[in-house]
């Protein structure tokens, strides 16, 4: 009872006086299940009992979030809508359209978000000038892995240029170790895509093409470099690479198999699961070029009728956005803290760079959505170009085509 | 048994026949090995250490056995912010699978008996549209499924999926049961009713006596269908109500986590042991259950 | 009143089922159909707005890819798994001992649901981890088994795992089907001297016609809702090789938030099995009217 009234007390007075002793009430729909991710959300559980919540977890893993996707649309269709879901990017402003998401204006004007969180993550949460969602944290997408005793053995750096990467690459491969790890889900060679295309294009190029779906960028020629990269990268890549799931060419890199992996900062909890150290055992670097791209995820609330739900959903908007759990949860899951406010005594050095670099890419206007992960473009427009990256990438189709290919596929995904 | 083969005499042949035999159990042994190969992988790597699984060769048979995975799946893995592995969601499928076999068993025996025995105009055509309706992919379904679940107040709930599974079940037990019934002479009925026997009476004490074996093939369809069905639970369940696949699913496929194959692979086994038993020890009833008729068509 | 609920019976039964499948399964095709005319993306909408998403599906490289890989995959299953079936029925219907053992390991593959085997069939099929590996390790170096990451070849490892699950349940139908055959033609026959492979092709096969066609029908059943296989041991890939349509549609409505794109390949769907299953009907409720 005493956590329950320092908590409404300290958070929304406006509701806490309305209806002051109704247990708020949560059924959270998300896909976060294995281990580290589970041991995340209990955090957050914990602290919505602590101020005498009563949490439903609806957890459905699968496809990184197609599952969950299924279930919401069943449950919103029914007439059953989870008090709060896991989505993300466009998602949330598609949902907001179809007119069944609550409006937190309330919990995020009380809590400044709009000071705390970068402009452009900020925008993703909002749906025509209201809050829609709350942002938990930020996976950059853009890293590069490595093997820190593999390159000190064969005396290479961290690439910074994609021409540096490639040397590095070949020389490598004649000392017998596969230079990229990598595993081939059509997700996974949309990751390494987005990272080689915001090197070549840079972040305006990125922009307009994955933003903006501007067809001359999408047609030029240095997207037709972004394939014949593609090309390249396709010969470092071991035989065995189909299907592979991303963790296990995280492995093929503490082992010294590889060398190289391009994946999110989720692969850092891999690394660290082994019992490696960054810096020491393994290394992280963004990938050659400017930018940051960011996939962050969120809580939408839905339109729900009762007021123990609708209390239960400011209680958890406040949560969630605050600074106390943004600190735990993502040191737990490999990410960073979405508020720019939050210490980083606590987290590793990747953590630190990747902050550090949010907040000047903030600044420049590089800092920019990741398409892959589906931050940038709705899900038609997004599947549509991955389903032209992972067929170039696994066949010997050409650049010329492939650019024709992506023009095309967009225009019949609109 | 058919018993074409070995009628040939003479002692001369015995050789021949030896070494055919042999010939033959070699194929069924290989057969075999195909048949099991996806198992013992299964079961070996649900026994190893993860260490071992990163290192070690898949198809090998366990350096160090240990039942720390099967431990974890069955109690322990988090499939969400609880960590109490299948267990809990195991129930639930029971609470699913039983009624619903049953029910759609008993329906499809009604139906079949009716369609077989009792010919009406259009009896045809119903049976036609039933049949249709077994092909009708699922993942159709699942939209304006869930709109009249919530119409009728059974979203989210376990008589909501009970009802879904017996609605796409009915489509094969009527078959089976209407294939069955259909090699039964008319003049069993013919004669009960000059006996004054009515339907249901009929149906009782002269059909359902003679159809242990079609209720056998019947249930280990549906109860394999319903127990292995993924897309239903998962779409038509939520919190508390997801049955054992949900969380089978919840362990094996998340994207971003560190994983255990080994717990994966146990976790996998257990969801599967049921349908697993009812194979073993049904699995003779099958064959003979198939060969009373229900295939005859 | 009691006359004609008498006399009704047999109608009102099947009432209830009558009416379910009219909503459940007829009343959603129409719905479908009717999406499928609409722009619907995250959730169904209704207004008509044309053949829009047929132009769209027709248009889509994926979409050709799917529906082809549906009639390969189809073809290569079924007629596969009916001959392995077959074959392996005959077999083990030779006094073999251990029968019921043999049996239920043959069987037992379809009591497991893909997404309980995908993982074990992932690795198997795995070049550098699986049988390749294996084999190579038992020192012959040239071997080579890596259909699963040549997207030429994919479509056929998602032919194998399928025939693993279901040859199985054919075999059954065709035991039960050579079980039932006249012993009393059989032995006339083998007294006029008749050799075993003459009484198999000419006698017992051919009076198996209705359980080729029962076995056909469930296998083309399977070979159209097959989504969990694929999804479990390609999830589509190399690239989109393995697609099949009901990934396609699945796909297109949950992860894209394209739903009237998803209508309108169910459709389609649908009328491939239309054309399959109409034939069926047609020859099977004409004998029985005779």
């Amino acid at each position: 009872m005493k956590h329950y009234l320092t908590g409404a007390v300290s958070g929304f007075a406006i509701l806490a006086s309305t209806a002051a002793f109704a247990e708020p009430q949560a059924e959270v729909l998300h896909y976060w299940t294995s281990g580290g991710e589970a041991k995340s959300v209990a955090v957050l559980q914990k602290e919505f009992a602590d101020k005498g919540g009563v949490w439903t977890d609806m957890p459905v893993a699968g496809g990184g979030g197609d599952a969950a996707g299924t279930a919401l649309r069943a449950r919103v269709l029914s007439g059953n809508a989870p008090t709060a879901a896991q989505i993300k990017g466009p998602a949330i402003q598609e949902w907001y359209e179809e007119g069944v998401l609550a409006d937190i204006s309330a919990v995020a004007e009380a809590n400044h978000w709009a000071d705390v969180l970068p402009a452009s993550i900020a925008a993703h949460m909002q749906c025509d000038g209201t809050w829609c969602a709350a942002p938990v944290n930020v996976h950059r997408v853009d890293w590069i892995w490595a093997n820190a005793k593999v390159l000190t053995a064969n005396n290479i750096d961290m690439p910074t240029t994609w021409d540096e990467f490639n040397a590095a690459a070949e020389q490598l491969q004649s000392a017998g170790i596969i230079p990229l790890a990598h595993g081939g889900q059509a997700w996974q060679d949309a990751t390494i895509f987005e990272a080689v295309a915001l090197g070549i294009l840079g972040p305006d190029g990125y922009r307009k093409a994955f933003t903006e779906l501007d067809t001359e960028t999408l047609t030029s020629d240095k997207m037709k470099a972004v394939f014949d990269q593609m090309r390249i990268m396709r010969g470092f890549v071991d035989s065995n690479f189909s299907g592979r799931d991303w963790n296990l060419s995280t492995a093929m890199v503490m082992n010294g198999e590889a060398a190289f992996q391009i994946m999110g900062d989720w692969a850092k909890g891999e690394f660290i699961a082994a019992g490696q150290v960054p810096g020491q055992d393994f290394l992280c670097a963004s990938t050659p070029g400017d930018g940051f791209l960011y996939n962050v995820d969120s809580f939408a609330m839905f339109e729900v009728a009762g007021d123990e739900k609708q209390q239960g959903q400011s209680l958890l908007a406040e949560l969630v956005v605050g600074e106390e759990f943004q600190e735990v949860f993502n040191l737990n899951k490999g990410s960073i803290p979405a508020r720019i406010d939050v210490s980083l005594d606590a987290f590793d050095s990747c953590a630190v760079l990747s902050s550090q670099e949010m907040n000047t890419s903030s600044e420049n206007g590089s800092l920019l959505p990741s398409y892959a992960h589906g931050m940038a473009l709705r899900g038609a427009q997004a599947g549509a170009i991955t389903d032209v990256v992972t067929a170039h990438f696994n066949s010997d189709m050409s650049s010329d085509d492939a650019v024709q290919m992506l023009a095309n596929a967009i225009a019949n995904s609109l | 048994m058919t018993n074409v083969s070995y009628t040939s005499s003479g002692s001369g042949k015995n050789t021949t026949k030896i070494a055919l035999r042999w010939g033959l159990y070699i194929m069924l042994g290989l057969f075999a090995l195909f048949y099991l190969l996806p198992l013992f992988v299964m079961v070996t790597t649900s026994f190893k250490s993860l260490d071992e699984i990163r290192t070690g060769d898949l198809i090998s048979l366990p350096r160090e056995v240990t039942f720390d995975a099967w431990r974890t799946a069955w109690s322990e893995a988090c499939t969400g912010i609880q960590c109490q592995g299948v267990r809990p969601y195991f129930w639930n499928s029971v609470m699913i699978a039983i009624p619903a076999v049953l029910i759609s068993t008993l329906i499809g025996a009604m139906n079949g008996y009716v369609v077989a025995q009792w010919r009406f105009k259009g009896a045809n055509l119903f049976f036609a549209l039933m049949l249709f309706g077994c092909f009708i992919p699922f993942q159709v379904v699942l939209l304006p499924m869930a709109r009249m679940l919530g119409l009728m107040g059974l979203a989210g709930t376990i008589p909501g999926l009970i009802f879904v599974h017996v609605i796409y079940g009915l489509g094969f037990t009527t078959l089976f049961f209407r294939n069955y019934y259909v090699s039964i002479p008319d003049e069993l009925t013919k004669a009960a009713k000059v006996d004054g026997a009515g339907f249901f009476r009929i149906f009782w004490s002269i059909f359902l006596p003679l159809s242990l074996p079609i209720i056998v093939v019947t249930i280990i369809w549906q109860f394999t269908q319903i127990w292995n069905d993924f897309l239903f639970g998962v779409s038509f369940s939520q919190a508390g109500t997801q049955p054992v696949t949900v969380a089978l699913n919840n362990i094996v496929n998340s994207t971003t986590g560190v994983k255990a194959y080994n717990v994966d692979m146990a976790a996998a086994i257990i969801a599967a042991l049921p349908t697993l038993f009812v194979y073993v020890i049904a699995g003779n009833y099958f064959v003979r259950g198939l060969t009373a008729g229900s295939v005859k068509g | 009143m009691i006359k004609w609920l008498e006399t009704n019976t047999p109608k009102l039964v099947l009432a209830p089922s009558f009416v379910a499948v009219l909503i459940f399964v007829y009343g959603f095709i129409a719905w479908t159909a009717w999406v499928s005319l609409t722009r619907s993306r995250l959730l169904p909408k209704y207004e008509i707005d044309g053949l829009i998403q047929y132009d769209r599906l027709f248009a889509s490289p994926r979409w050709d890819t799917a529906f082809n890989n549906l009639f390969l995959f189809g073809f290569l299953f079924i007629t596969i798994a009916m001959i392995l079936g077959l074959s392996l029925a005959i077999l083990l219907d030779q006094n073999i001992r251990t029968e019921g053992a043999i049996r239920t390991i043959y069987l037992y593959p379809m009591a497991l649901s893909m997404i309980v085997t995908g993982t074990a069939w992932k690795w198997i099929l795995n070049p550098g981890l699986g049988l390749e590996a294996t084999v190579r390790g038992w020192g012959f170096e040239d071997f080579t088994f890596d259909w699963l990451i040549n997207p030429d070849m994919a479509i056929y490892t998602v032919v194998i795992a399928a025939i693993w699950q279901s040859s199985g349940f054919v075999m059954a139908l065709f035991l039960a089907g050579l079980r039932s055959v006249d012993q009393e033609i059989i032995k006339a026959a083998q007294v006029d001297g008749i050799p075993t492979w003459r009484v198999y092709t000419a006698i017992i096969i051919p009076s198996m016609a209705p359980i080729f066609l029962s076995a056909f029908i469930v296998l083309s059943h399977i070979a159209i809702k097959s989504f969990d296989l694929v999804i479990a041991l390609t999830g589509g890939g190399p690239g989109y090789a393995t697609d099949l349509p009901a990934t396609y549609m699945y796909t297109m409505a949950f992860s894209r938030g394209d739903i009237g794109q998803a209508a309108s390949s169910a459709m389609i769907m649908m009328m491939v099995v239309f054309a399959i299953i109409v034939p069926y009907l047609y020859s099977e409720l004409r004998s029985k009217d005779d």
